[in-house]
């Protein structure tokens, strides 16, 4: 273990910091200027902020075993959390197990680096070896419905997520601006400011609504602003944290924006369908895990492949 | 001796798989008994619950809580037994007792000033449903009037580890802690406010987890 962050996300690590610093100081500020508003919500939101960072810190500043170790960990924390919610069979108790053993190895491909088994161990293996274990259970009644549940949840939270850690074991050559953790960062920082910028320009200029049915609150205004601010932002961080080109990074930027709305309507739908209004309680003001989340599972699979397609 | 071990099983064991593995929502922690004499009554689903109980109280304070649990499983051989009553700690009762009183060893407790935990339903029963209630906690509460009872109501523990499973299956779980309640003056009375309470905070649960409004 050793402390190895390249200069430039030092500095970008310590600008988020000291962002995060303005923001607790801004809400304390409106809290003793108006004593009489509610800011429990927003202080406890900022609060977990600083949490979520210190933990993306750690993934990031030390080497590549450390950054798996805990990115699997997120992996674990968010697959428990799918579980947690969905309904499960009594009797498929041990294949929820094997299921979780799916974890550690998806993240020993990261840690070795071995492309091709990262890239087909959860969609082929643990997708058949599921099912058979599924099958050998002999229930029927619920069978594909079991076994949808099961695989959806390690595609989201296990395949889709470790996309974030594998920018980690992709070749330092093909970065020259601060190798995997830069790109790391850059996927992150994106993802989640624009979860953030679809928000307050929805709260600011939303009026007409995108998919009611499934997010009451998602407005057209709101996607569109936070999709702009994210691919400014994109072509901007791009020749410092990046290898791609402004014109790809302007694409980059589109991808993340756009992707992070579905993925925050996709784990919508899920609570819809179960009937849940957040879908944990691990982080207080935020609601569990996945619905911080949420906008990477779309994000981290579709940028790596449209990095690694044009640099790797 | 006997207090370090304790707390060493409840930080070695009882924190990494309660608060790591498996992850605790507690709602109303502040209700449970700081000190004893005390009883704490909650619903039974799996090993988890005694081990998510423990984890809940502060170190200085797990050496005085006392699992109440039968002695004929927990006692049943000798391994068993040392890490039912060094480590866990639990205090066993005989269930099949004739000529002695079997809740002899919790009056001794409760006057030492200890924290009983007691599983009014007895054994493990279905995952996440109520069982039928026993009476011997209803003695206690007679007995002693004052000694405060806490019910609690846990979620989740029943599906991470059911009964006649070996395999922990982590999963979020719920703990919800209510309001203390005392002897009513009549034992029928008293029960029906103990099974009403855990109730109460069963249906606490489901409205926490599909939200008042719905929306979002």
């Amino acid at each position: 273990m050793s402390f190895e962050a390249p200069g430039n996300v030092r500095v970008a690590l310590l600008a988020i910091l000291g962002v995060l610093a303005l923001a607790s100081i801004v809400v304390a500020a409106m809290a003793r200027a108006r004593p009489e508003g509610d800011y429990a919500e927003l202080k406890l939101r900022v609060k977990t902020w600083w949490y979520i960072v210190l933990v993306f810190c750690a993934a990031i500043a030390f080497d590549r075993t450390v950054s798996v170790c805990v990115l699997g960990f997120v992996s674990f924390l968010a697959f428990k959390e799918f579980l947690s919610l969905i309904p499960t069979r009594r009797a498929d108790h041990r294949v929820l197990f094997w299921a979780y053993l799916a974890i550690p190895i998806q993240y020993y491909w990261v840690a070795t680096a071995r492309y091709g088994m990262f890239i087909i161990f959860i969609p082929v293996y643990a997708f058949l070896f599921l099912a058979m274990r599924l099958v050998l259970v002999g229930e029927t009644q619920g069978f594909l419905r079991a076994a949808g549940t099961l695989h959806w949840g390690l595609m989201t939270t296990v395949f889709g997520l470790s996309h974030m850690a594998y920018l980690m074991a992709l070749p330092a050559a093909g970065n020259p601006n601060g190798g995997g953790d830069a790109l790391l960062l850059y996927l992150v920082l994106l993802t989640e400011l624009n979860d953030i910028g679809q928000y307050i320009s929805g709260k600011t200029f939303g009026r007409r609504k995108v998919i009611p049915k499934v997010s009451p609150k998602k407005t057209v205004e709101g996607l569109a602003g936070g999709v702009l601010a994210t691919t400014v932002l994109a072509w901007v961080l791009a020749p410092w944290l990046t290898p791609l080109t402004a014109w790809e990074s302007i694409a980059a930027g589109l991808i993340i924006g756009l992707s992070g709305f579905l993925g925050d309507v996709t784990v919508s739908a899920v609570k819809r369908d179960i009937g849940v209004k957040d879908s944990g309680s691990m982080l207080p003001g935020h609601g569990g895990v996945l619905d911080r989340l949420d906008s990477l599972t779309y994000t981290a699979p579709l940028f790596l492949h449209f990095l690694r397609y044009l640099h790797y | 001796m006997s207090a370090l071990l304790r707390r060493l099983f409840v930080v070695l064991v009882a924190w990494p798989v309660v608060l790591v593995l498996i992850g605790i929502h507690v709602r109303h922690r502040e209700r449970l008994p700081g000190r004893g004499p005390a009883i704490v009554a909650a619903n039974h689903n799996s090993h988890l619950d005694t081990l998510t109980l423990l984890s809940l109280f502060p170190l200085s304070v797990v050496p005085r809580v006392r699992p109440v649990a039968a002695a004929d499983y927990f006692l049943s051989n000798r391994l068993l037994a040392w890490i039912s009553t060094r480590l866990v700690g639990i205090l066993p009762i005989a269930r099949k007792a004739r000529k002695t009183d079997p809740l002899l060893g919790c009056y001794e407790a409760l006057e030492r000033g200890e924290i009983l935990i007691i599983f009014p339903e007895g054994s493990r029963g279905e995952p996440e449903r109520l069982g039928e209630l026993k009476t011997g906690i209803a003695h206690l509460a007679e007995r002693y009037p004052e000694v405060p009872i806490v019910p609690v109501f846990m979620y989740g523990l029943g599906l991470a580890l059911p009964r006649g499973e070996a395999l922990l299956v982590p999963r979020f779980c719920d703990v919800h802690v209510g309001e203390a309640i005392r002897w009513t003056g009549e034992r029928g009375g008293f029960m029906h406010a103990l099974y009403g309470s855990l109730e109460q905070l069963g249906q606490q649960h489901r409205r926490a987890r599909h939200g008042e409004d719905g929306e979002r």
